[in-house]
This record gives C-alpha cells, structure tokens and sequence, in this order.
C-alpha cells in the first residue's frame, strides 16, 4: 500500500506519470484511510461508491497520455454543499437529506474536466453557518490532532478529510472564515479567493455577496493548483470576474508587508500571538520589509458581518418552501406546508440567522442595521485600499485560538468571535491565504495554528509567492 | 433593545417558520445580545451616514433573451426532486 501521508498533489503527479502508482492504488488507499480513521473523525457523509471506477478512468488517461492535467487521478473530497450531479448534496441540513444535484457545479465541472477522482462528499455545518462542524445536522468533525477538540468550520469536513488522508485536497466555501479556520485547526494551506474569481454556479447559496468556492491542501503550491484548475470567467454566474481582469501586474522586486497591531490586542490567545510574532520575524529574515499599518474602521466588521450576512441569508433560504425540492411536511394549508417544512428541516442555526436577518432587513430597522452596515462595509473597504498603497499585503493570525473543545462555545455570540481575523476578506473581496505557522501545546496535544495572508483584489499570485517562502517550498 | 415573545413571533411569521416556545425564548435572548454587539456600527459616523451606500460600482449583469434550450430537456431531472407531482406539474394545495 502507498503511503499517501506522505505524499502531495505534486508528489502524486509525478508518481502517477511515471508509473510508481496508479489513481486506483491512491483511491485504494484514501478508502483504506477513510475506513480506518473516519468513525473517530466523521469527516464524511457519504464516499461515493464509484470511486475505483473514476480512478480506473483516470488511470486510462494516463496511460494514453490523453489530456492529462496535474489533478488527473488525484483524490479530491468535496464540501457538501457543492453540487455534483446525480450525488445527494445535503448541505448537512435535514431539508436537503435525500436532495440529487440536478447538475454540476462550475468548480465540480472543471475537476472533472481536468480527471480528478471525487472521493466523497463531507461534512459541515449545516448551510455553512457556524466555524465548528458543530451545527451539522449529522454530526460534529472531530479535529484529527485532537478528537476532543472540534475541526473548525463551516468547512470542517474537508479540511479533516485531507488531514487523515483521504484525500490530496478538498473544496470548501468561505462565507466569513469556512476554508481558512478549519484549514489552519487541521495544520493545512486554505485559500478564499477574491469574489469572482471563482465560479459560484452550483454552491448552495448562503451569503451571495461575501462567498467564494475555495481549495484546501497540504502545500501551498497544491492549493495553487486546485486555484488554477477552478477559477476564472464563468457566465454562469453573474459576479464572475472577466479574464481580462486579471490584468498583468507588475512584479515588485521587494515586496512590503503591513501588520495591524492595534487590532491583536484584545481575545487573541497569549501563544497565538506569540506565534504570530515569530511569524513576523521569519518573513523579515526572508527579507520582506515589516510596516505597521492602520486600518481604523476594523474593529467594527465583525459586526458588519454579522448583519449582513443573516441578512442575505434570510433571502437565501427562503427558497427552502417543501414545494420544488427537499422535504416535505404537510400542513393544513399552502402556507402551512412551508412552516411546518422548515419547522422540521432546519436546524437552530439557520433558524437564528434567519430569524436575524429577517429582523435586520424588517420595515424600521432596515436603514439602522442594513444600510449602516454597508456604509460601514464601505469604510472598512476603503481602510483596506489605502493601506494597499504602502503595502503589498497584509498579516494576522487565521484565528484567535487554536482550536477549541467541542461544546465549549455554547452562547452563538461566543462562536462568531472566531472569525475576528477573517470576515474582513469577505467584507472586502479580497483574496486570504491561511498557512500552518506551527503549533501550540493545549492538554498535551499539539495544535496547529494558521498564519493569515490578505492582498488586494485578484493578487492570489502574491499569496503563493509569500506563501511558498514561508512554508520553505520551492517553487 | 429588547425582543420579546411576540416580536419574535412576528419575525419568525414573515420568515415562514415555526417555532416551539423554547425556541422562541431561546432565539430571543440570542438575538437581543447580538443585536446589542453589532449595534456598535450605530456609533460610527461617516460623510454619508444617512445616505445610501454609493452603489456606483455595483453594475447589472444582463444578456439578451437568446435560443433557450430544447422544451423537456431537462424537465424529468428537475421533477424527480419534486416532493409532490402530478405528471409533468408540481402539486400543491388549492390556493384560491
């Protein structure tokens, strides 16, 4: 058996072009790791059942050299609110249980195309809203490192999936930190990409404004590569940014690095901080220049998010009515059928942030919540653009803490203050790359910690550049 | 601000769910406190504070009403995630 824990996307590639292995020995291998870990761990909700049958297809590309892409072959595992057509997509929510995407995502297409081998669909908080796993309507992600302690989420499930090795890289969503957190609590790279970038056709919308598909992998290059695979113009999806967007920028031959102290002073952990401080360091001895640098409006965008965001996924959800698909539950009228079915299929969570979106956009509150908040969006926006015009990107840790005990943060409030460092990137659109920066000790177990890279809009090449430098990958 | 039973109610009335009374006292102390964090962004003052946001850059994608597809080429796919049909119609109760 091949020893898949120590391979990456680039690793595989190579072995599976030279004929060291096969994409049947690497889907063997997942499943073999799937078996053996993933009842501690429930990173899935279902491996699919033709695996081997998309790996045997791959491995015929292979050897016909036909078409063959750096995915060709490599074990992907999708986040479950991302459509595959004909598979269950659940969004970990009890009104899509038995739900059969009626067609492919854009991203699931593109894998496709390139021959990569779906291994499974995996769990997350149900709709994407939480940074725990723990609003899954089947059950919270235990975090490999430690399966007292959560995985992070909303994207919890694919982050742990690669973390066991059932996967080479997966696909989650980021809404306001769902790739980036559960990706620096497994010790992975995650990537949210800027808004547009990335085809959102066929994700289970949530908060349309602020979400973009995102990969997670080992290495900073495999996350460069599954970007790569799965971005760009798509007309499917009325926000796609046009190719000619990503204009050529200039290569800067020094390139300077902004740190907003003022905004790590208050519920940031002493040894997150402490790593975050190393961090600095290292990168100034790669000989980046260290600026410190303002952005006066910050401290208010969690607060931002978190009107906007139930907001806009009030008027998501509203679809959910028990009539085109999904659950059903009879009432005694039309309009009692869509109450009882969304009585029974979702979960406290969602009925939270609907009910408080509903409150923030309702007649008399709209103008003191949702308007204020995207006047202060803006603000926060424009803090961002001036601070790009001295620096080329920005630094903070992915996460306050590194991960937390499940059940630890009972009162909601408690858990949307994990996503201190990373709604600003949704806020804004620009694109946020987490990278393992080292661990801290909690109970004994070693934790992983994530490093936080923001650019502005469409510069993910800078975040690969620093990225790769950090983590001492070569190029 | 205080969220009370029947506000919670009225919410939860336009947002076409129903709620048990636990839930309802739960969600409404959840709610009150988080309402009460992001009420904060009210202290913020800026040039255009009771102005709409400038939506100057937010432009409408559109495209010319074009061939659709051949009719039913997709009709079975999308009915068989129907919960309720009749034939090629999706059921529902008597609205009038």
């Amino acid at each position: 058996m091949i020893k898949i824990d120590k391979l990456d996307i680039k690793k595989a590639h190579e072995g599976l072009v030279n004929g060291d292995f096969s994409a049947v020995d690497l889907a063997k291998a997942c499943i073999k790791n799937i078996e053996e870990k993933d009842k501690d761990i429930n990173a899935y909700l279902e491996v699919y059942d033709d695996v081997i049958k998309q790996a045997e297809y791959a491995d015929k590309k292979i050897k016909n050299k036909d078409n063959i892409t750096e995915l060709t072959g490599i074990p992907i595992a999708l986040k479950d609110n991302i459509l595959n057509e004909g598979k269950t997509v659940s969004a970990a929510s009890k009104i899509l249980e038995n739900y059969k995407a009626t067609y492919d995502a854009t991203v699931v297409k593109k894998l496709k195309d390139a021959g990569a081998v779906f291994i499974g669909r995996t769990n997350m908080d149900e709709f994407g809203m939480g940074s725990s796993t723990e609003n899954s309507a089947f059950g919270v992600v235990k975090n490999p490192y430690d399966t007292n302690r959560v995985a992070g989420g909303s994207s919890g499930g694919p982050a742990a999936a690669v973390a066991i090795s059932s996967a080479l890289g997966s696909f989650g969503s980021d809404t306001g930190s769902s790739v980036r957190l559960p990706a620096s609590f497994c010790g992975l790279v995650g990537l949210k990409p800027t808004y547009g970038a990335v085809s959102r056709y066929g994700l289970i919308a949530f908060g349309s404004s602020l979400e973009q598909i995102g990969p997670m992998g080992k290495t900073v290059g495999d996350v460069e590569i599954l970007f790569n695979t799965t971005s760009g113009y798509d007309k499917m999806d009325s926000v796609s940014l046009p190719e000619d967007f990503y204009s050529k920028h200039k290569k800067k031959e020094k390139l300077i690095i902004g740190v907003p102290t003022h905004f790590m002073k208050e519920g940031i952990d002493e040894d997150v901080l402490e790593n975050f401080n190393q961090s600095v360091e290292k990168l100034k001895s790669l000989g980046y220049e260290v600026k410190e640098i303002t952005l006066p409006n910050i401290k208010y965008s969690l607060s931002v998010y978190y009107i906007v965001m139930p907001a806009e996924a009030s008027a998501n959800l509203a679809r959910f009515d028990g009539v085109r698909y999904g659950l059903h539950k009879d009432g005694d009228s039309v309009i009692e059928d869509y109450f009882e079915t969304r009585e029974s299929g979702f979960g406290t969570e969602v009925k939270r942030r609907i009910v408080l979106g509903t409150h923030v956009l309702s007649s008399g509150y709209y103008d003191a919540y949702y308007n204020k908040a995207n006047i202060v969006r803006n603000l926060i926006k424009s803090d961002f653009d001036n601070a790009f015009r001295n620096v080329d990107v920005i630094l903070t840790p992915t996460s306050p803490t590194p991960a937390f005990k499940i059940g630890e943060k009972k009162d909601p409030l408690s858990m949307y203050l994990s996503d201190i460092f990373t709604v600003q990137a949704n806020l804004t659109g620009m694109p946020a790359l987490s990278v393992p920066s080292g661990s801290v000790v909690r109970d004994g177990k070693e934790l992983p910690v994530g490093l936080q890279i923001i650019a502005p809009l469409l510069r993910e090449n800078i975040l690969f550049e620093i990225g790769k430098r950090f983590s001492g990958e070569n190029n | 601000m205080e969220i009370d039973d029947k506000e919670i109610e009225k919410l939860a009335n336009l947002a076409r769910i129903k709620l048990s009374s636990s839930e309802k006292k739960g969600l409404g102390k959840d709610i009150e406190s988080i309402l009460e964090y992001v009420s904060e962004i009210q202290k913020v003052s800026s040039p255009v504070s009771d102005k709409k946001p400038d939506s100057s850059e937010l432009i409408n994608v559109m495209r010319e009403d074009g061939q659709p597809h051949e009719s039913g080429l997709y009709t079975e796919k999308i009915l068989s995630e129907v919960p309720q049909r009749e034939g090629d119609y999706v059921k529902v109760k008597k609205i009038l």
